[in-house]
């Protein structure tokens, strides 16, 4: 276990450096001179020559590349033409707002997507198994701001029970909290319950048709207890991995979905820092992202070792 | 040997075509072929929307500000009297154009280069797989949209960035489909007999993978479309006043208290372009695979 878990650790280093590499490449991509753009309209050349100096634009790339790296591996992440404040404290304050919609949106596809899928697995093709077959597709094939925008109207515009936008802190009021992201946790959970629900099937439809849940039977106990008991614990296995990859995912769709609630979060965040060409924050927040989801690939991997004890050994 | 028996031990010497084979296959499954025919419905509305478009998409007309659906016009007007419904159809040629470009674009690029690592191996297929690994570590949408914001906004830069965002996919299956392929007897013997490696790699691994390739391509035309909707709707495609599912989504949020109407259709026209080829892309899925009888 030990072995394994420094082999994936070393794994991740080279994958981590190409990352940095490519987000740092991004920058040129940019048409033109970088200091014309960082300096709007101001064109007086011993000014664009300091810029130059400033973010060291008038060395080699690599050495820019190292420079930024150097930076980066000492938590500083650049600092924010715009909001004049360091990339880091803009991620620090606006992390933990994504992770709370994160989070409950996985709390909605977990509780959406396992009991259909295990009701679409235990009815098989019935009417409960073809509902929940059309409802993953509906959830799989609708994009997320569309179903956004229907629901802002729906119910706040219609019946006037959620608000449209903004967002309260959890320590604030937890009513309000939960008021102003339950919409947008619904929607940000949707594709994730519809992903969930079809590998729930797929997984307890394997299971149900093993040797021990045969057994289980066959000693008489009742169905629900070999369902929910023998079947579904085996079946989990893969489900519990496969929430730690798309918790990933849902970092990246709440991008749209803070745009259509309006909430200040970190896909906010990027886009205003798009549209202000900010481009410090911009590439600050795509290797914070990077390196989340490379951290939760690790710990979808330790956890499919440690659930199941065959790749223990 | 009696005939009955003789009958039993011929060959077949009509073997069916591959190609026939999963088409036959395909067409047993209704809803594969509906979703066929949709996009093939939506591709004719691409094509001949300067025909079928009853109005001008981009004339601006401030009598019929936010009208409601009728009989002059059916899916309404939007906030500067536009015809809701000629600007869906439209807007569906720069998502389906997206979709295809950018799908195209990640073929182009990512099947060679898989072929090669899968192929080559060594340091080669290292460095490549490295490369895929740390592209697929930045999620699609970010990724996307990063590269968006650099080239700066337009349909044809969305396009870029999203063929450029879904490469490594097509990198890492077609790697793994010439790792597999490449130990195969039929590989063997071609290169048993002299022939030299590109010859190899391209006429006789290339054929033998298209099938999954195929699967994932119209799998990834739904993404890319849900993916230039979204660039669109945060405005990093379609520029306005050039109609895009993803941009008029945009615009009719601001208005979605007076005009449902303009957010409900084009929302509509991306549901079903990405279901469409969701469902198709599954069905191809069940016609190739050999499993499948």
């Amino acid at each position: 276990m030990l072995s394994f878990l420094i082999q994936r650790l070393l794994q991740i280093i080279p994958t981590l450096i190409l990352v940095s590499m490519l987000i740092f490449g991004l920058q040129q991509l940019l048409p033109g001179d970088p200091a014309l753009i960082m300096a709007g309209e101001e064109r007086d050349p011993q000014v664009l020559a300091e810029i130059r100096h400033q973010y060291r634009l008038d060395q080699p790339v690599p050495v820019q590349y190292v420079y930024w790296m150097k930076g980066v591996l000492s938590g500083n992440l650049g600092e924010s033409m715009r909001l004049k404040a360091s990339v880091g404290s803009l991620v620090r304050e606006k992390l933990p707002v994504t992770l709370q919609l994160a989070t409950m949106a996985l709390l909605v596809a977990l509780c959406i997507g396992i009991p259909a899928g295990i009701i679409s697995a235990v009815k098989k093709e019935t009417l409960l198994d073809y509902g929940a077959n059309i409802f993953a597709l509906w959830g799989l094939s609708t994009p997320n701001f569309w179903l956004g925008i229907l629901l802002i109207f729906l119910f706040s515009v219609t019946l006037e029970w959620l608000p449209a936008s903004g967002y309260v802190l959890l320590s604030e009021d937890w009513k309000a909290s939960l008021a102003t992201t339950i919409m947008p946790a619904f929607v940000l959970g949707n594709a994730l319950a519809a992903v969930l629900m079809r590998h729930t099937r797929s997984a307890m439809l394997q299971a149900m048709g093993a040797d021990y849940v045969r057994t289980a039977r066959a000693k008489g106990l009742v169905e629900s207890r070999v369902v929910l008991k023998h079947a579904l614990r085996n079946a989990m296995t893969p489900v519990v991995t496969l929430l730690a990859l798309e918790f990933g995912t849902l970092l990246s769709g709440a991008v749209l979905t803070e745009q259509v609630f309006t909430i200040p979060g970190f896909g906010k965040l990027i886009i205003d820092s798009v549209f202000n060409r900010d481009y410090a924050v911009v590439q600050g927040v795509v290797l914070v992202t990077a390196s989340v989801y490379i951290t939760l690939n690790l710990l979808a991997d330790i956890a499919y070792v440690l659930i199941n004890p065959r790749l223990r050994t | 040997m009696t005939a009955a028996a003789f009958e039993v031990t011929q060959p077949t010497t009509h073997e069916e075509n591959p190609w026939a084979r999963a088409w036959r296959r395909l067409r047993r499954r209704k809803g594969a072929m509906v979703a066929l025919a949709v996009v093939v419905l939506f591709i004719a509305m691409a094509v001949l929307a300067p025909l079928i478009a009853p109005y001008d998409p981009i004339k601006t007309n401030f009598m019929l500000v936010r009208k409601p659906p009728s009989w002059l016009h059916w899916f309404g007007t939007d906030e500067v009297g536009r015809d809701v419904l000629s600007r869906v159809v439209w807007g569906a040629r720069a998502s389906l154009s997206a979709g295809l470009v950018s799908v195209g674009i990640a073929l182009g690029v990512g099947v060679p280069l898989g072929l090669l690592a899968g192929y080559a191996g060594g340091w080669v297929d290292t460095i490549l797989s490295r490369l895929v690994d740390a592209m697929l570590a930045i999620p699609f949408l970010i990724l996307a949209i990063a590269l968006s914001a650099f080239l700066g906004p337009s349909l044809s830069n969305a396009m870029i960035a999203i063929g450029v965002t879904a490469t490594p996919v097509f990198v890492r299956l077609t790697r793994g489909q010439t790792l597999a392929a490449k130990v195969e007897d039929y590989v063997e013997a071609a290169r048993a007999v002299g022939n030299p490696h590109w010859r190899v790699a391209l006429v006789h691994v290339l054929p033998n993978i298209v099938p999954p390739l195929l699967v994932q391509a119209s799998l990834a035309i739904a993404g890319a479309i849900i993916a230039e909707a979204a660039l669109s709707f945060l405005g990093l495609g379609q520029q306005p006043p050039a109609p895009s599912w993803g941009s008029m989504l945009n615009v009719a949020q601001r208005f979605i208290a007076q005009a449902p109407w303009m957010a409900f259709w084009p929302g509509f026209a991306i549901f079903c372009a990405v279901l469409s080829f969701n469902l198709l892309g599954d069905g191809l899925r069940d016609a190739l695979d050999p499993r499948h009888k």
